[in-house]
């Protein structure tokens, strides 16, 4: 044994004398690359935006399968709305997609207002979508936000909210209200949009693209982004198809497929856009399809602000929509009118239809039964985040540990629609 | 959408088609301009594949309905979609709640796998052929299926320090 030193000694150190066998037994290189190794992702990872849980299996680094678990928060929302009248179904749909509610309001209130053949005022319409695609951008903020966070870049987060702090400030102003605002009404919308509304979403569609420039120059010069999205994890538009993956996925793919150009609701046939398609539908696509999109929806919004209607915001017909306030006062039948939409609500006639359109993430449709009470006899929500999420095994498969967690986050699974 | 008439071509199409037969569909309907059919549940595969061959190749949806009181009282419907002519068409099948069977379609169309498991997690129609057929939103050891019409709303107890004394082997 060496000679201690001074410090050895004064710490009383001792020194353990060599094992004769090793207590570890020494790794087999060639064994151990082979072994597979099942590992536990979630529920609570930060990298699953939710309650997500994934059961991966791994070789090594590399993903071999991938298994998602879902239902940690499963409300029954589908089940809820067949206890409520159809207008107070709205504001629990809404919750399902909690980044999207205006679009699960417009897909419930769709379906119901085709089945009572209700036709919805012009300018409803147009204040349907500049509040969609507003929901839009927001939406794609949350996502870019939290995805930038996920490779790294925090700061991203920060510039991200700020954005949509003024579109949930925008919200508020129009309806009271910040997330799941129950603004769309069977029939249009619950008001009309309060005066300075239009100044103040001028300023705002102004100022976003300038900031989008920023984010994109933010990200697509920086080299660790390029590194960790180009060329990772593509899926081609056919396998895409197959699992029924639609909206900036697939379009990342190349395939141009968008119900708001496709089969146009809610007047969007009147707006001049572009649909953002990607290439070869790798992460990086899936990036800056999501990215473009924000200035086609800022485009939108200018357009529809611009010739936004005069007339109603919502239906005239008194057995669907209530009637004004002030015509309480002098009028009996809208006193009735009143009454029976509070009390009972309005009755639907039977049938069953099935209402799409093209939510942030892609086909959310709707699908309402009804018996002809004044109440749903199903409501089942289509929601693309639930389909979308059995592609991403097929997607990560063979790739890196690192880069599951780079095309989740570009996957943008929202478990509220998920689960609902 | 196929008009009505459409439908009707569709329906006669898929009745002379090879091993359908006439009784492949049971009902033709045009409703607030969508088209449905309902067709016999055992021939849902074939009627796919037909329906795919005619173009609408993409299941934007697959869903199930309960009809109760009436029977047969499980619905699932398929909606389908054509990309190319931007033409949707739903078909439906009723199947009894004794014997909730139906050909699982999850090998034609993947998307299917997620959504038959939640129709067979909230109706209890199984899906013959589907290869993980478990619980998908409901917990693994739940008992009935909640989206049936004669589940109960509100039927779980929640456990609170109120009613702490009503839990089997709890003593105050």
């Amino acid at each position: 044994m060496s000679e201690l030193s001074e410090y050895r000694k004064r710490e009383q150190s001792i020194t353990l004398e060599p094992l004769d066998e090793p207590l570890i037994a020494p790794v087999d290189e060639e064994e151990s690359s082979q072994e597979l190794l099942t590992l536990n992702m979630g529920p609570h990872h930060p990298a699953t935006h939710g309650v997500l849980r994934l059961l991966v299996t791994l070789q090594g680094e590399v993903v071999r399968d991938i298994k998602p678990v879902i239902g940690y928060v499963h409300t029954g929302i589908e089940k809820t709305a067949e206890d409520k009248s159809y207008w107070k179904v709205i504001p629990v749909v809404e919750r399902m997609d909690y980044l999207a509610y205006y679009f699960n309001a417009m897909a419930f209130c769709g379906a119901v207002e085709t089945l009572l053949e209700v036709q919805v005022p012009p300018r409803a319409q147009y204040l349907r979508v500049i509040h969609m695609e507003l929901n839009r951008i927001m939406s794609h903020l949350v996502w870019l936000g939290t995805s930038a966070l996920d490779l790294g870049a925090i700061s991203m987060f920060w510039y991200c909210f700020r954005e949509r702090e003024a579109i949930l400030d925008l919200f508020e102003m129009s309806s009271g209200q910040r997330m799941h605002t129950r603004y769309f009404q069977v029939g249009g919308v619950i008001e009309d949009i309060p005066k300075g509304f239009t100044e103040k979403l001028r300023k705002f569609t102004k100022i976003m693209p300038t900031r989008a420039d920023q984010y994109g120059d933010l990200l697509n010069k920086n080299e660790i982004v390029l590194q960790r999205l180009r060329g990772t994890c593509p899926l081609d538009a056919e396998t895409l198809l197959s699992f029924g993956v639609t909206g900036p996925l697939l379009r990342a793919a190349g395939n141009p497929w968008d119900l708001r150009k496709a089969a146009p609701y809610c007047s969007y046939g009147d707006f001049d856009f572009k649909i953002p398609v990607g290439t070869v539908g790798d992460n990086y696509d899936r990036f800056a399809v999501r990215l473009a999109e924000i200035y086609e929806s800022v485009k939108i919004i200018d357009q529809a602000l611009e010739g936004l209607p005069e007339g109603p915001y919502i239906t005239e017909d008194r057995k669907v929509a209530l009637p004004p306030r002030h015509e309480l006062a002098t009028s009996m039948e809208a006193l009735i009118h009143h009454f029976k939409l509070v009390t009972e609500g309005f009755r639907v006639p039977p049938g069953e239809v099935y209402h799409p359109i093209e939510s942030p993430r892609g086909e959310l449709g709707c699908f309402v039964r009804s018996d002809g009470s004044s109440k749903p006899a199903r409501v089942h929500m289509r929601d693309p985040s639930f389909v979308n999420l059995q592609s991403f095994s097929r997607m990560a498969e063979g790739s890196y540990i690192a880069d599951l967690i780079a095309t989740l986050a570009m996957l943008d699974p929202i478990l509220g629609g998920i689960d609902r | 959408m196929p008009d009505a008439t459409g439908l009707e071509l569709i329906a006669q199409e898929l009745r002379e088609a090879e091993g359908l037969g006439e009784g492949v569909v049971l009902e033709t309907l045009f409703f607030r301009e969508r088209a449905t059919l309902t067709i016999d549940p055992t021939l849902i595969l074939p009627v796919l594949e037909q329906l795919r061959g005619k173009g609408y190749a993409f299941m934007s949806s697959l869903h199930g309905v309960d009809y109760y009181p009436h029977e047969p009282r499980l619905g699932v419907h398929y909606e389908l979609l054509d990309m190319e002519r931007v033409d949707r068409i739903t078909v439906k099948l009723r199947v009894p709640s004794d014997v909730p069977e139906v050909d699982s379609v999850t090998d034609a169309w993947p998307t299917a796998n997620h959504q038959e498991r939640e129709v067979y997690d909230m109706f209890g129609v199984v899906f013959k052929g589907h290869p993980d057929l478990r619980r998908i939103l409901m917990p693994e050891d739940y008992e009935g299926h909640p989206q049936r019409r004669d589940f109960p709303i509100g039927g779980e107890p929640v456990l609170f320090t109120h009613n702490e004394s009503d839990r089997i082997g709890a003593r105050r």
